[in-house]
């Protein structure tokens, strides 16, 4: 008899870290699958995805944020938005959830041996992008690449995600951290005077212009505006991004505009799937299936594919 | 070797067939459809409204139950699957060949157990179309199908009035004859030439055709025409062009409590439905009707080509007899190479001007 490959592992919730409050909070579960043999199956590849169970309640697609392991170790964060986000945010630790996966293609991340590396995060979005940058920082490859640039935005200091991971990432000397938080809006737009206090404006109408203060890295503005400040330069580079759809429309235009190729800027796409595996039809953008061809792709390929997104 | 078997001998073969699930076409409420016989077969019909792929792919099918600890499920445990072997009498040619694609999808990359265990253990006894078959919405002589084509069956019944001429066409095919024993006679030349009698005027009696390489060709151009809007503007969403399509297979996961019983259950989905592709945060990538249509034109006659090597189309003509506002899949593949060609002329006469 065939294996079912619909059939979730069980596994235990260990950790739950509330990364942003508000009326979508995100929460962090960390899970361990709890039948050893299952563990070494889970090992998985930067940029892959798998699906969680809520038993009774049904389940859904989360990129894999946690660096690969064969310990069963499984990190998702997951914002509050539907029925099974929902049943998950009232879980406790200890207990139980199912797991699927690990499914997808991954970040080419040996191809990219000897190359500068720009991690850019809008929100929820650092998720996906967290699953490489830990790569590349684990001491065992960060010999293998050049410069690290990371940049990431929320929309409130609040709501930066991975706070205690960005406190040891922030204290290395050996990349770049550059962090921002929206703009806040009133009725005529951006209202500069209400920038956080640790995080002065930046030039709004040439962000490129902006005068960076010595050890300044935190600013008010948008991801793709902190991008033009930052000017990560196109040599010898690969940027690693994924956001909201208009936060990636912004950051590539941003990235284009300093010389940056679409093939050498690549994201996660995030459709809503069911199988994950290529048979239920609904994840398509024209023949390219997210679940199976994706969830990774250049910026260059998703430029190709229909505009149905 | 052919063989032949008196329609008085089914019930024979029914009581052979004691070890068997036996599967065949039964009218339930005025609707034809697949279901699980008690009797012999009926095979004196046109085609079902519901394809056979619902013995394959039930319309909805539990995966698994979930395990319970106290108050909370707490794991996933499959029922005993079925293992005896299945037969399935009076499938069309054309829904035997959808029965292909469907193994290709079910089987891409990762196997579905569900499907793939059924497919495996049974036999597809197909029908040559002849009385009510083919009536005027069939077309499957212009997707590389017959009438009396043989891809995904096993054996190929003919009927010849009295008797079937019984052709077999795998193995498996084979194996039913051996088991029929005596109740299968071997065909003799006449019937031979009265099954070829019957199949070529099948074949005379398909009215419809279009040019389905010239169909491809004319979506790829056409895929921001308006030409979308104004066949989708009379579609109401019914989905059911896509339910009842031999080749569909998209399928929706859902969680069931009853009574404090809990299982994950699969069910046909369509992408007409207007959520179907909606994401969590609310933002639909088709959220109109006219990209829906579009998704599943472009789905059967590229998408599908591109990663599967096969249209995703077979012929069968449910969808034209199904839809209640009289979209025909023809009319729209016409439609689409006549649009193309007048789009093409109209971007070369403005080009000439500018």
């Amino acid at each position: 008899m065939t294996d079912n490959i619909y059939k979730p592992v069980t596994a235990t919730v260990l950790d739950i870290q509330l990364e942003a409050g508000g009326g979508r909070p995100i929460r962090t579960f960390k899970m361990q699958i709890d039948d050893e043999s299952e563990r070494e199956d889970f090992l998985h590849k930067p940029g892959q995805f798998c699906i969680v169970s809520h038993f009774g309640t049904g389940e859904s697609v989360f990129a894999i944020s946690s660096f690969p392991n064969t310990d069963g170790i499984v990190e998702v964060s997951a914002m509050r938005v539907g029925n099974v986000t929902g049943k998950l945010h009232e879980l406790d630790v200890g207990d139980k959830v199912g797991l699927r996966g690990p499914y997808g293609n991954d970040f080419p991340v040996d191809d990219w041996k000897g190359k500068n590396m720009v991690f850019i995060g809008a929100g929820i979005g650092i998720s996906p992008v967290r699953s490489v940058y830990q790569w590349v920082l684990h001491p065992d490859h960060r010999k293998d690449y050049g410069d690290v640039t990371l940049i990431y935005g929320a929309r409130t200091p609040a709501d930066l995600a991975y706070k205690e991971e960005f406190k040891e990432i922030e204290a290395r000397d050996d990349l770049d951290l550059w962090l921002c938080i929206d703009w806040k809006f009133g009725p005529d737009g951006p209202i500069e005077a209400a920038s956080h206090e640790d995080w002065p404006a930046i030039n709004m109408k040439s962000p490129g212009d902006t005068e960076i203060p010595a050890g300044q890295n935190r600013f008010t503005c948008f991801v793709p505006q902190l991008v033009e400040v930052v000017k990560p330069s196109p040599e010898n580079s690969i940027v690693v991004t994924c956001g909201p759809p208009i936060a990636i429309k912004f950051i590539t235009q941003a990235l284009e505009k300093l010389g940056w190729s679409s093939d050498q800027i690549y994201t996660t796409l995030e459709n809503r799937m069911k199988c994950g595996i290529g048979k239920c039809g609904r994840c398509n953008i024209g023949d390219i299936y997210v679940c199976k061809h994706g969830p990774v792709f250049t910026y260059q390929e998703v430029k190709e594919m229909v505009p149905e997104f | 070797m052919s063989h032949t078997i008196g329609k008085d001998k089914m019930d024979a073969l029914f009581e052979a067939l004691s070890e068997h699930e036996v599967y065949g076409p039964v009218e339930v409420d005025g609707v034809w459809t697949y279901k699980k016989l008690d009797s012999a077969p009926d095979l004196e019909f046109g085609n079902s409204q519901v394809p056979p792929k619902s013995v394959f792919f039930p319309q909805t099918e539990t995966m698994f139950e979930f395990k319970r600890d106290g108050a909370r499920f707490v794991g996933a445990e499959e029922p005993q699957r079925a293992s005896k072997p299945l037969v399935v009498f009076g499938v069309r040619p054309c829904d035997a060949k959808a029965f292909t694609l469907l193994d290709k999808l079910f089987t891409w990359d990762y196997i579905d157990p569900y499907f793939v265990d059924r497919r495996e253990r049974a036999t597809t006894i197909a029908l040559t179309c002849s009385g009510q078959k083919p009536d005027e919405n069939c077309f499957c002589t212009s997707i590389e199908g017959s009438p009396s084509g043989t891809e995904g069956v096993d054996s190929l019944w003919t009927d010849l009035g009295d008797r079937y001429f019984v052709e077999s066409v795998t193995e498996k095919g084979e194996a039913l004859i051996e088991l029929g024993g005596n109740l299968f006679v071997e065909a003799v030349s006449d019937d031979e030439s009265s099954a070829e009698e019957v199949k070529e005027n099948a074949v005379k009696a398909i009215t419809r055709t279009f040019d389905r390489a010239e169909v491809a060709e004319s979506l790829r151009c056409l895929f921001e025409s308006k030409y979308w809007e104004d066949i989708s503007a009379s579609c109401i969403g019914c989905g059911m062009c896509t339910l009842l399509c031999p080749t569909c297979h998209c399928f929706d996961i859902n969680d069931v409590v009853k009574q404090g019983e809990g299982r994950r259950e699969r069910t046909w989905d369509s992408c007409q439905f207007e959520y179907y592709s909606s994401h969590a945060s609310g933002h639909n990538p088709r959220p109109a009707k006219r990209m829906r249509q579009r998704n599943r034109m472009y789905h059967k006659f590229l998408y599908i080509d591109n990663n599967l090597g096969v249209i995703g189309c077979v012929g069968c003509g449910r969808c034209i007899s199904a839809c209640p506002v009289n979209i025909d899949i023809i009319d729209v593949t016409e439609g689409a190479v006549a649009r193309a060609c007048m789009e093409k002329d109209a971007d070369a006469k403005g080009e000439e001007a500018a």
